[in-house]
């Protein structure tokens, strides 16, 4: 212990006289531990918005769209043409077992109106199935009901965006909004839900019963068609059976075979999203391992200095096993010079590191997350560097031959 | 009177590549407890190489060194190291103090090795430099004294650990006359209190403060004569 307390005190004593280089030899690893720690917290910071959002959509989801990915070598595009209806909807609830629920969805913008407050927003139509399957509870007031569905009310529940908008602080329900010019009474507030992995606020929408949409809101030619139906499976294990019975019952429905091609398209939401989480997370590993690169190179140019220190001071080196050095007190004292250049250039990248990603997560909007376990990691990874490359040339002086290192001048 | 050192047809052969150097060539003599011994001869006459040997830096080739009765023969290095740190007291041509340290620090030097702790070393080192007339100077950085003042401390280095020998390798080379006196009356002091010292000198006056001469040539001892009336070193301040 004491031998360890007289290595740092003669390694501090060696730091100041050399500060000016100390602190260029430091460089590097400060560089190096600042880009990890900052590049970790943004990883981080990423990957749990990312995780976030994919919780906010709901879980084990499949998204069914109308018309085909590819058609004969034209593409329609998903959504393209109307070849869903409500009741390939009902068939789905009831005749896939997999399937846990079933929301068809029909989707327009509108123009909201409320006294003399106006707001442009998304408007869904839905089943009482949508808030279940999105796992989006309501802060006050009810869900649309299968009897607003069948009888077509003029009912609608809304999100916080669009209450704020028009109602700020007062409360909605039972108030009249009009939707494309056809009054509305709002019977629900939605919870707050935030951004879609896609970068759209969730709360700028507004939702009402499905057959409302189709036969008043956005009327078309074909009034039983559905947009988008969201399915939730009874597990994420039976996920992708509930793809293929879904895809079956389509496939049976709308009477496809060899000649006629598939009218619409299954999605695996949860797939999707998962893969995004997985390149985030890649991300992040892979901007950690680039830092750690800059670490090795500060840890050599550690290697560096203390070879050159252990050449310069061979004659102290000498005195020092002279008068009764042991080779290990002279392999320690140069140990621990290069693991307080290190450290203390660690210490400093942290706060450096901590600092940049806070100043990233302020100037960019891009959320940071600096956890203590990564700041553990980073210090006691500098301290591995210290130790590391400091070995070789603590080991190139403790093998000194005295007399030899006596003589040098 | 013990024998400190006695050293038995030690060789010391040194090769670079093809060519072999015989430093020392069967050398054998006895140092007894409480001599001043000063060791003289030509340049490359091997004294240097004898006197590394003695103070366990370097080992000889051949031949037998019991140090105190100890056969220091086939140590380790960290055992010789020891051996160095509370046997031997080193004082060097060159001083060898640290720089940028002061003469309290480096005095310490020994006893940090020794694992003593902090208090006690501090006392033993002033008491040390007490010894050597330097105690006002304890907190000058090295760089800060006079060549005279440095060998004084680094004397001070040498008895700090109450070794068995001191052995001083020209400590007076680097020296003018009047502070080369002032050395050699330190070693008397010392010696008068028992200690044991053994010296590397050229000149004959030098050697003649001290109550043996060993002469080298060639790598052999040529002549081991006591010198039963030493010269009393007298400073100038002492005087008159
Ligand atoms: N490390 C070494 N490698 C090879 N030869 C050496 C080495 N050290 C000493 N010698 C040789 O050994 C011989 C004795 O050298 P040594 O240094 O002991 O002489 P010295 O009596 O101390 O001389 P001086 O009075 O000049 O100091 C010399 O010929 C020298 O060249
Ligand atoms: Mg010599």
């Amino acid at each position: 212990m004491t031998t360890l307390w007289q290595s740092l005190l003669i390694a501090l004593r060696a730091l100041r006289v050399n500060k000016m280089r100390a602190l260029l030899t430091m460089l590097g690893i400060i560089i190096g531990i600042a880009a990890v720690i900052a590049m970790v917290a943004i990883g981080a910071g990423a990957s749990k918005m990312i995780s976030d959002q994919i919780s906010s959509i709901g879980s084990n989801l499949l998204l069914v769209l109308p018309g085909s990915t590819t058609s004969g070598g034209l593409r329609t595009g998903a959504g393209g043409t109307p070849t869903l209806t409500y009741d390939d909807a009902r068939a789905i609830q009831t005749e896939c077992p997999s399937v846990e629920n079933v929301a068809p969805t029909v989707r327009g913008s509108a123009q909201i109106v409320y006294g003399n407050q106006n707001w442009s927003t998304i408007v869904m139509g839905c089943t009482p199935e949508m808030l279940v399957v999105r796992d989006w509870p309501l802060t006050t007031g009810r869900n649309i009901s299968q009897s607003d569905v069948d009888g077509a009310t003029k009912n609608c529940i809304i999100g916080q965006t669009v209450a704020e908008n028009l109602f700020g602080d007062a409360d909605p329900i039972g108030k009249i909004i009009r939707i494309k010019k056809i009054p509305f009474t709002v019977i629900g507030l939605l919870d707050h839900k935030g951004q879609s992995p896609q970068g759209t606020d969730q709360d700028d929408v507004i939702f009402v019963p499905l057959r409302t949409a189709q036969r008043k809101l956005f009327g078309s030619q074909f009034p039983n068609t559905v947009g988008a139906m969201m399915i939730q499976a009874k597990s994420a294990d039976v996920l992708k059976k509930a793809e293929e019975e879904v895809a079956a019952l389509l496939d049976q429905r709308h009477r496809i075979g060899p000649s006629r091609e598939r009218d619409f398209t299954v999605r695996n939401l949860s797939e999707i999203l998962a893969v995004s989480e997985q390149s985030s997370k890649v991300m992040s590993i892979l901007l950690g391992a680039v830092a750690s690169i800059s670490l090795v190179v500060g840890g050599i140019g550690i290697m560096n200095i203390m070879l050159v220190s252990v050449t310069e001071r061979t004659r102290e080196i000498g005195i020092r096993m002279a008068i009764g050095a042991k080779q290990r007190d002279i392999l320690l004292q140069f140990l621990t010079e290069a693991v307080l250049l290190t450290t203390v250039g660690g210490i400093i990248g942290m706060g450096l590191g901590v600092v940049g990603a806070m100043a990233v997560s302020k100037i960019m909007q891009w959320p940071t997350l600096i956890s203590t376990e990564a700041i553990v990691i980073a210090f006691l990874f500098s301290a591995g560097v210290g130790v590391f490359f400091g070995f070789y040339p603590a080991r190139k002086a403790a093998n000194l031959n005295p007399i030899e290192a006596l003589r040098y001048e | 009177m013990g024998e400190v050192v006695k050293i038995t047809d030690v060789t010391k052969v040194y090769t670079m590549g093809d060519q072999r150097v015989e430093a020392l060539r069967g050398v054998s003599f006895t140092v007894r407890q409480g001599e001043f011994v000063a060791i003289m001869g030509a340049s490359g006459s091997g004294k240097s190489t004898c006197m590394n040997m003695l103070g366990c830096l370097d080992v000889p080739t051949s031949g037998e060194y019991l140090l105190e009765g100890v056969n220091v023969g086939g140590l380790s290095r960290n055992e010789l190291a020891e051996i160095r740190n509370n046997k031997i007291g080193f004082v060097f041509q060159g001083f060898n103090l640290l720089p940028r340290t002061t003469a309290r620090e480096n005095v310490e030097l020994p006893l940090v090795y020794a694992r003593m702790p902090a208090a006690a070393r501090r006392e033993r080192a002033l008491a040390a430099l007490e010894r050597v007339g330097l105690a006002g100077r304890a907190d000058h950085y090295s760089n800060q004294l006079s060549g005279g003042q440095q060998q004084r401390v680094a004397i001070a280095r040498a008895l700090v650990n109450e070794p068995a020998i001191i052995m001083a390798d020209e400590p007076t080379g680097n020296l003018d006359s009047r502070t080369t006196v002032e050395i050699m009356a330190i070693f008397q002091e010392l010696n008068r209190h028992g200690i044991t010292i053994l010296m590397v000198t050229h000149e004959p006056d030098v050697a003649a403060f001290t109550g043996r001469h060993l002469v080298f040539r060639d790598g052999t001892i040529i002549a081991d004569t006591p010198n039963p009336s030493p010269a009393v070193a007298v400073t100038h301040e002492e005087a008159p």
